[in-house]
């Protein structure tokens, strides 16, 4: 009997120097490093939607939960074609998966995914090391730990990158409703996730734009409703976005979420400030001010709105555990925007109505003849 | 929404004593409960039969009621205390069931009380399994094909309709009570008759079988804004045909994807908000389809159950203390998050672990019992365990069960398996018993694949494959060899990957033949010791205010410095027949005394259904098994936090929690240990030692020795003299003890202490481990003390107990009274004086009980000669029934004296204050399990069988006893006729009560050799009953043909008898009469198999039929002024 063979060690090393133990699974990196910006992530289901999830570009993945992988993957829980993540860190990867959906394992579409990853780590450790010190730029990978020690002090993270241009989807497609409803919905791609797609099409035919779409492109789609889509890293760096969403500020009627969210408050004025560690997980509370209702919320952002900079706007959404702002609306204009993901994919569905209440808006709005709000 | 100022007092339902589906975790919900409604202001009325909770100590409620939890009882109660709102969600099946009659009667309306926690309408709708079918169909979810019936008739109908195999559910029960899966139309019929009897309205719902589906469970949270959150979802590793009592199950669940999860987790909220549960915790069932996923809702139970209970200890989100403010009217965005403080309370759990519980059954205390696992719960408690993943939680909670394994095979008791080979393995693996986890590990070792194992099973291959790799790590630590060498070889990567598995160095020890202290020095000497995680709700995105730690094998350590005097109190583990609840309260206590005394506490313990596994119950907690392992472990631990912090350890409390820390206590450092000295532990243990210290003290004992083969079992009979009681050396519950009659029944009880079971697998005999053989005293009456003996040599007497059965009846099976009625001031004087001779002379600090019988003699009333049978220096069952009866916190005392205390200083600081025995009687009663183990002979013995215990008290002995058989669920009649059949010996005793009974206006009917007895005292006896199914054979006699004898089962089941009352001559387990004691429990007719407690049956029905019904709290029998009562 042999020692249990197949392990290659691999380490983590953050940019403060903290070294943590582990060994390589997913793809091999020829130069046995990967660098990004480590957050964690609490989720205990929905593995697959957040490593595929675009909003992730540019990040290492830490997952709380210690086994990944239990029920497989499969081809419908896809939130895009190709994960945007730098790697993931879990504690156990385990070799077989049980689910009647699943179609393969975790370890054989993280290779085909290109997705590199680093197992057996005290990822409670990382967790308390990333909360108590924030999310931080760091190197992992199985290079000798001297040469990742070196790269670490050098790591960037994902300030000042714009990350939406990298993940949006540069050719516009037009997809038809999955209810026959007639709305006609533009989803300004900013790193859209196939699940809210999915939400979408339910309320109408969606044309999605790439995130360099002009205002007057946009327009040309008359879109009975514009949809600004979540995406990655800094809003402040994110080029035009905002200077578009501007332009169509009461024009037609706007939702937004996540990335979104933040560029419909830049848009009008507002300015967004870095958390210390982010929200991310599927189980964040927040109230809807106007029902005094609480929602178990999807939640993944670094940055937040600064309601104190929004004008003309009120807000409608806040976290219960930690106050930050969640929504808004805006109280001149026909637009919205939550900070979480009602959409879920992962997450629990308790917010799905947001959707309904954008289709609303949009009726609204066309009853009212547009342009009068 | 703030909470509600239009309710100002509550009363709250208990769930009674212990039983088999309803166990202590209603102790922890009704603390937790009680705790909160106080601290928010409300005045709170407690209502529970039993004495062993700490719920009922007089502290916790405003007015506590040790009283039986019938409607009549209650709503006495409710004219005295006039609460506004009845609470009934924290109770169990039991008080919801309770709640549900005051409320059909209209006893809450006319006097304009609220049930608050759930409706009337929602408890039905959940309970009522018709209901509860129409309503699911209603929001669209699927059930199992099914349909109701109320009578045999209507069950045959369905029958035909849908084909077996089938389920039947009885409605309004209990632990899957009555509930089984029938494959023939034999068993079907039997099955539902049972059902219809199990369930209070006689309705069963019977559905297609999808036994073999996987289960899941949802603890769901909902408040009156009706915000809804899921604290934890529940996978079983048994599918569904398994009862979730009895499976073993984990947390979080493993197998569900999101999408699967979020559907799941959107029927949930639907279930609730259609049954209408507009606050609190609620629980949702459901079977998965494995093949294709389907999803079928199972049942809900619309209050706090077992399982929210493991679900409060799995992620730290305390359910129970929740749900009771949400009952008052809070939202859950208003109420925060204990542990973190910061955050509120409306979220959902995550954890960065994974929870494994695994239920513990008696099954070898039930002889004649299949182990075979069913849709009826049978086990009697449960362990849990944390791990950071599932190969380490499982081993964890295997080696918590405290049953002489070390984890998932690996160590000695594999044997017994691994004999069987393959094949057997195989044919016995499709069927759930308490071994299946074994055999599977089995046949994975010896290469059956993972697949093959799951379509035998139907065990998810998940699982099967993460027990392989426990499997493969074995079969490679196994292959470097044995011997001392072998720990040289083993890398800290080899350590690490086996600890993080879950191995326990026991297990390695096995493998490699040396001793476990080897195999820790070497691990030590590798650098590879254990860390300690934090629950903390939120898998560290938070961080936590509450220490509640587990041990694993990771990087970095969460336990914090402390600058404090610390103690460590060892738990008692899983529940089980003779070690339950009582040595929680006594643990729990010494939480609070010591708290109180300014020590900083440290918790062990691995029962989740515990008080003592709540967070808020001392400073620290580690939720880990009570092994040498990890004791030591966490006294590494807490001695390095002191060494950083500036405190210090100053003991360890190992006497509190039954024997399950006694037995680690020589494996301690013995610095460490407080109170009584190992040493003098053994001194009581060994028998040896114990007879020269009586014969030194000049205390009389029963004659005896001890034995390790039987010829030296005979030669010590043959000197004593029959009977003799026969029994092991260190165990507790009268494990496999026997009294014998003659040679043949000392053979047959040899055979049974010796040979295997859970016996031979804890070692064995040995000549450290001799069996005893005493002679067993006949007509002498049992007495129980328990006693406090201080460093200045004071010893307390704390409470004497007279047994209402005689001597033979196990003391924990036993009714027994305080004050004693029957014994004279003289023969107290005596017990006293040797109580106090004994606790000195084995220098004991803390607590000891000791046993005595005490030999009748003719002509001196409450005289006799005291015998002593045994001595334990620690605390006993009946602790919190002196408590409960006396008023003196005993279990607190205790505690201080073992941290230093004298009496003297505790009277001082008004802790330690005279017993109350004001007029008051109290009475406790065993509660046994018969009703679930309809094979079992429902006989009482030396062996312990009851799961629990109540309390019954009065102004006197009949109306004590009268109350005790109540809340027992033993309703006494007060007319028609009384069934006696008597063994020679009880004869006279069974005479004074047939005279009782016929001055009572009974009619007696008796077996020949009674009735001939009862007829000579000149009693009437209407019938004479033939023993035509005894061993005796009928006899002709004058008797016997002059009144016609007819057969006494026959008149048990036609109705014609309302009580038995049988005592047989031997007390083994096939003793005579079993007949009849199998009809009289079968047709719920009340059985006393001893003549003393007929007469105490007698005294209670001339009281209770003669007298009112008074009932009183504890405050007011102990003369405490009544805090509520004036009123603010």
């Amino acid at each position: 009997m042999n020692e249990p063979s197949g392990i290659t060690e691999s380490h983590i090393v953050l940019k403060d120097g903290s070294v943590f133990e582990g060994s390589a699974v997913g793809a091999e990196v020829p130069s046995g490093v990967t660098s990004g910006e480590f957050v964690f992530n609490t989720v205990l289901t929905g593995y697959q939607e957040v490593i595929s999830d675009p909003s992730y570009a540019g990040q290492v993945i830490t997952f709380t939960y210690p086994h990944i992988g239990n029920y497989g993957v499969n081809a419908q829980d896809n939130e895009s074609p190709i994960p945007h993540c730098s790697g993931i860190v879990i504690r156990d990867l385990p070799r077989r998966y049980s689910n009647h959906r699943a179609e393969g394992s975790l370890q054989s579409w993280l290779q085909r995914n290109a997705v590199p990853g680093i197992a057996g780590v005290d990822t409670r450790r990382l967790t308390r090391h990333l909360r108590d010190h924030g999310a931080m730029a760091g190197v992992f990978g199985t290079a000798p730990i001297e040469e990742l020690k070196d790269l670490a002090a050098s790591a960037v993270g994902t300030d000042g990158l714009d990350l939406v241009a990298r993940v949006s989807d540069p050719d516009p497609q037009l997809l038809a409703s999955s209810t026959g409803a007639g709305r006609k919905i533009v989803a300004l791609d900013l790193g859209l996730k196939s699940t809210i797609l999915e939400q979408l099409m339910r309320l109408g035919s969606v044309q999605v734009m790439p995130c360099s779409a002009t205002a007057r492109e946009i327009l040309a789609a008359s879109p009975d409703g514009l949809f600004l889509s979540n995406g990655p890293g800094d809003p402040a760096a994110v080029a035009g976005v905002a200077a578009t969403v501007s332009k169509l500020l009461g024009e037609v009627p706007i939702f937004g979420i996540c990335m979104g969210h933040q560029m419909l408050a830049t848009a009008i004025g507002g300015e967004t400030f870095k958390l210390p560690f982010g929200h991310h997980g599927g189980n964040h509370p927040v109230v809807d001010l106007e029902t005094g209702r609480c929602e178990i919320t999807s939640q993944n952002h670094n940055y937040c709105v600064d309601p104190d900079t929004l004008v003309s706007a009120e807000v409608t959404h806040r976290n219960l555990n930690d106050g930050t702002l969640e929504g808004f609306r805006c109280t001149d204009r026909p637009a919205f925007a939550v900070q979480y993901h009602p959409e879920a994919g992962p997450g629990p569905h308790d917010s799905r109505y947001l959707f309904e209440r954008f289709a609303d808006l949009i009726d609204s709005n066309r009853t009212r003849g547009g342009g009068s709000w | 929404m703030p909470k509600r100022d239009d309710i100002k007092s509550i009363l709250i339902l208990g769930s009674g004593p212990i039983v088999i589906g309803q166990a202590c975790e209603f102790d922890y919900s009704g603390t937790q409960a009680c705790r909160v409604l106080r601290e928010e202001g409300y005045r709170v009325i407690l209502a529970n039969s039993n004495p062993a909770t700490i719920m009922t100590d007089p502290d916790f409620a405003d007015a506590t009621y040790v009283e039986p939890l019938v409607p009549e009882v209650i709503e006495a109660i409710l004219d005295i205390e006039k609460p506004d709102a009845v609470l009934p969600t924290l109770g169990g099946q039991t008080a919801l069931n309770l709640a549900m009659d005051l409320h059909n009667s209209g006893a809450l309306k006319s006097r304009g009380i609220e049930l608050i926690g759930a409706s009337a309408e929602a408890i039905s709708t959940a309970e009522d399994r018709e209901l509860f079918k129409k309503a699911m169909q209603e929001i669209g979810l699927a059930t199992p094909t099914s349909a109701v019936a109320h009578t045999m008739e209507e069950a045959e109908v369905i029958c035909g309709d849908l084909g077996l195999p089938l389920v039947i559910r009885p409605a309004f029960i209990l632990g899957g009570k009555g509930t089984g899966i029938a494959s023939t139309p034999q068993e079907y019929l039997s099955v539902v008759a049972h059902g219809l009897d199990a369930s209070p309205i006689n309705e069963v719902l019977i559905e297609t079988s999808i036994a073999g589906w996987k289960e899941f469970e949802l603890e769901v949270m909902r408040d009156s804004a009706d915000n809804c959150v899921i604290v934890c979802s529940i996978e079983n590793v048994d599918p569904m045909g398994v009862h979730t009592g009895d499976s073993i199950t984990v947390a979080p669940a493993q197998t569900l994807s999101d999408v699967e999860y979020q559907q799941m987790r959107n029927s949930a909220f639907a279930v609730l908000r259609r049954v209408g549960v507009e606050t609190g915790g609620s629980n949702v069932q459901f079977a998965v389809n494995p093949q294709t996923g389907e999803q079928v809702v199972i049942e809900m139970n619309p209050r706090v159950s077992r399982s929210s209970a493991l679900a409060s200890k799995a992620t730290g989100f305390p359910i129970a203390k929740i749900a009771a403010k949400l009952a008052v009217g809070y939202t859950l965005p208003e109420i925060p998050n204990d542990i973190t403080k910061k955050t509120p309370a409306s979220f959902e759990p995550v954890i960065d672990y994974v929870v494994t519980k695994i239920p513990r059954w008696a099954f070898e205390k039930l002889p004649g019992t299949a182990a075979r696992l069913g849709t009826q719960m049978q086990s009697v408690g449960e362990a849990m365990a944390i791990g950071r993943t599932f190969p380490e939680s499982l081993q964890k909670a295997l080696r918590s069960l405290e049953n002489g394994r070390f984890g998932l095979n690996c160590d000695v008791g594999e044997r017994a398996g691994d004999d069987l080979g393959v094949d057997e393995l195989k044919r016995r693996a499709p069927i759930a018993t308490p071994e299946r986890i074994f055999d599977v590990e089995a046949l994975l070792r010896l290469g059956v694949s993972v697949d093959e194992v799951a379509s035998i099973t139907r065990i998810d291959p998940w699982f099967l494959d993460q027990m392989l790799m426990i499997v493969e790590e074995r079969n490679y630590l196994e292959s470097l060899g044995t011997g001392i060498q072998v720990l040289d070889s083993v890398g800290r990567a080899d350590w690490k990957r086996a600890k993080r598995l879950g191995f326990a160095d026991a297990q390695l020890a096995y493998l490699w033949d040396v001793s476990e202290g080897d195999v820790r020095a070497a691990r030590l000497s590798k650098d590879v010791e254990v860390t300690y995680k934090t629950v903390d709700t939120c898998a560290a995105e938070f961080e936590a205010e509450t220490p509640y730690h587990y041990g694993t094998f990771e990087d970095s350590t969460e336990v914090a410095p402390s600058g404090r005097d610390k103690v460590i109190i060892l738990g008692s583990g899983p529940n089980r027949i003779g070690q339950g609840i009582e040595f929680d309260y006594c643990c729990v206590h010494a939480c609070f005394a010591l708290e109180e005394a300014g020590f900083e506490t440290v918790m062990v313990n691995c029962n989740p259904e515990t008080v003592s596994t709540d967070y808020d119950t001392s400073d620290r907690l580690y939720f880990e098994p009570l092994t040498h392992e990890s004791v030591l472990d966490v006294i590494a631990a807490e001695q390095r936090s002191a060494t950083e912090g500036g405190g210090r350890l100053h003991g360890i409390i190992v006497s509190l929690g039954g024997q399950t820390p006694l037995k680690l206590a020589d494996t301690l450092p013995e610095e460490l240990i407080l109170g009584t000295a190992p040493d003098s532990i053994d001194a009581a243990e060994d028998r040896d030692r114990w007879g020269a210290l009586c014969a030194q003290l000049e205390i009389p004992q029963p004659a005896g020795g001890t034995a390790t083969t039987l010829p030296e079992a005979i030669e010590i009979v043959d000197r004593i003299g029959f009977p003799a009681l026969i029994r092991p050396s260190y165990v507790l519950g009268g494990r496999a003890m026997e009294i014998v009659y003659d040679a043949e029944g000392l053979a047959v009880a040899w055979e049974a202490v010796t040979g295997l079971g859970s016996l031979g697998r804890e070692g064995g005999l040995s000549a450290e481990r001799p069996v005893l053989v005493d002679r067993f005293l006949e007509d002498a009456t049992e007495v129980d003390v328990d006693a406090i003996r201080d460093s200045t040599g004071e010893v307390l007497i704390g409470g004497i107990m007279e047994h209402v059965e005689e001597a033979g009846v196990h003391s924990g099976d036993s009714a027994c009274v305080i004050p004693p009625q029957g014994l004279s001031d003289s023969t107290i004087g005596v017990i006293g004086d040797y109580t106090r001779r004994i606790a000195e002379s084995l220098g004991v600090i803390g607590l000891i009980n000791v046993q005595y019988a005490v030999k009748r003699v003719s002509g001196v009333e409450g005289g006799g000669q005291v015998f002593v049978i045994e001595a334990n220096p620690r605390a006993s069952r009946t602790v919190p029934f002196v408590a409960k009866a006396t008023g003196v916190p005993l279990a607190k005392v205790a505690s201080r004296v073992m941290a230093g205390a004298t009496l003297g200083e505790l009277r001082r600081e008004n802790l330690l204050m005279p017993p109350s025995m004001g007029s008051h009687i109290a009475v406790k009663e065993a509660v046994l399990p018969w009703d679930r183990f309809p094979e079992v002979d429902a006989l009482l013995g030396p062996e312990m069988r009851s799961t629990g215990e109540v309390m019954g008290i009065d102004s006197t002995l009949g109306l004590a006893f009268a109350k005790s058989q109540l809340a027992a669920g033993e309703i006494l009649p007060t007319g028609g006729t009384v069934f006696f059949s008597l063994a020679d010996r009880d004869k006279a005793v069974g005479l004074e009560a047939a005279i009782r009974f016929v001055d009572l206006g009974f009619d007696l009917v008796a077996t020949e050799g009674t009735a001939e007895y009862l007829l000579d005292a000149g009693l009437p006896v209407k019938q004479v009953v033939a023993k035509v199914r005894s061993a005796e054979g009928s006899r002709t006699d004058p008797v016997h043909e002059a009144a016609g004898a007819v057969d006494g089962v026959d008149l048990i089941t036609g109705g014609g008898i309302q009580l038995v009352v049988n005592s047989p001559r031997g007390r083994g387990p096939r003793a005579d009469g079993a007949h009849l004691r199998t009809a009289a429990a079968n047709n719920n007719v009340p059985l006393l198999t001893t003549a003393a407690a007929a007469v105490a049956a007698a005294k209670g029905i001339a009281d209770w039929t003669t007298t009112d019904l008074v009932v009183r709290s504890l405050q007011s029998h102990h003369g405490s002024p009544d805090p509520g009562s004036t009123g603010p």
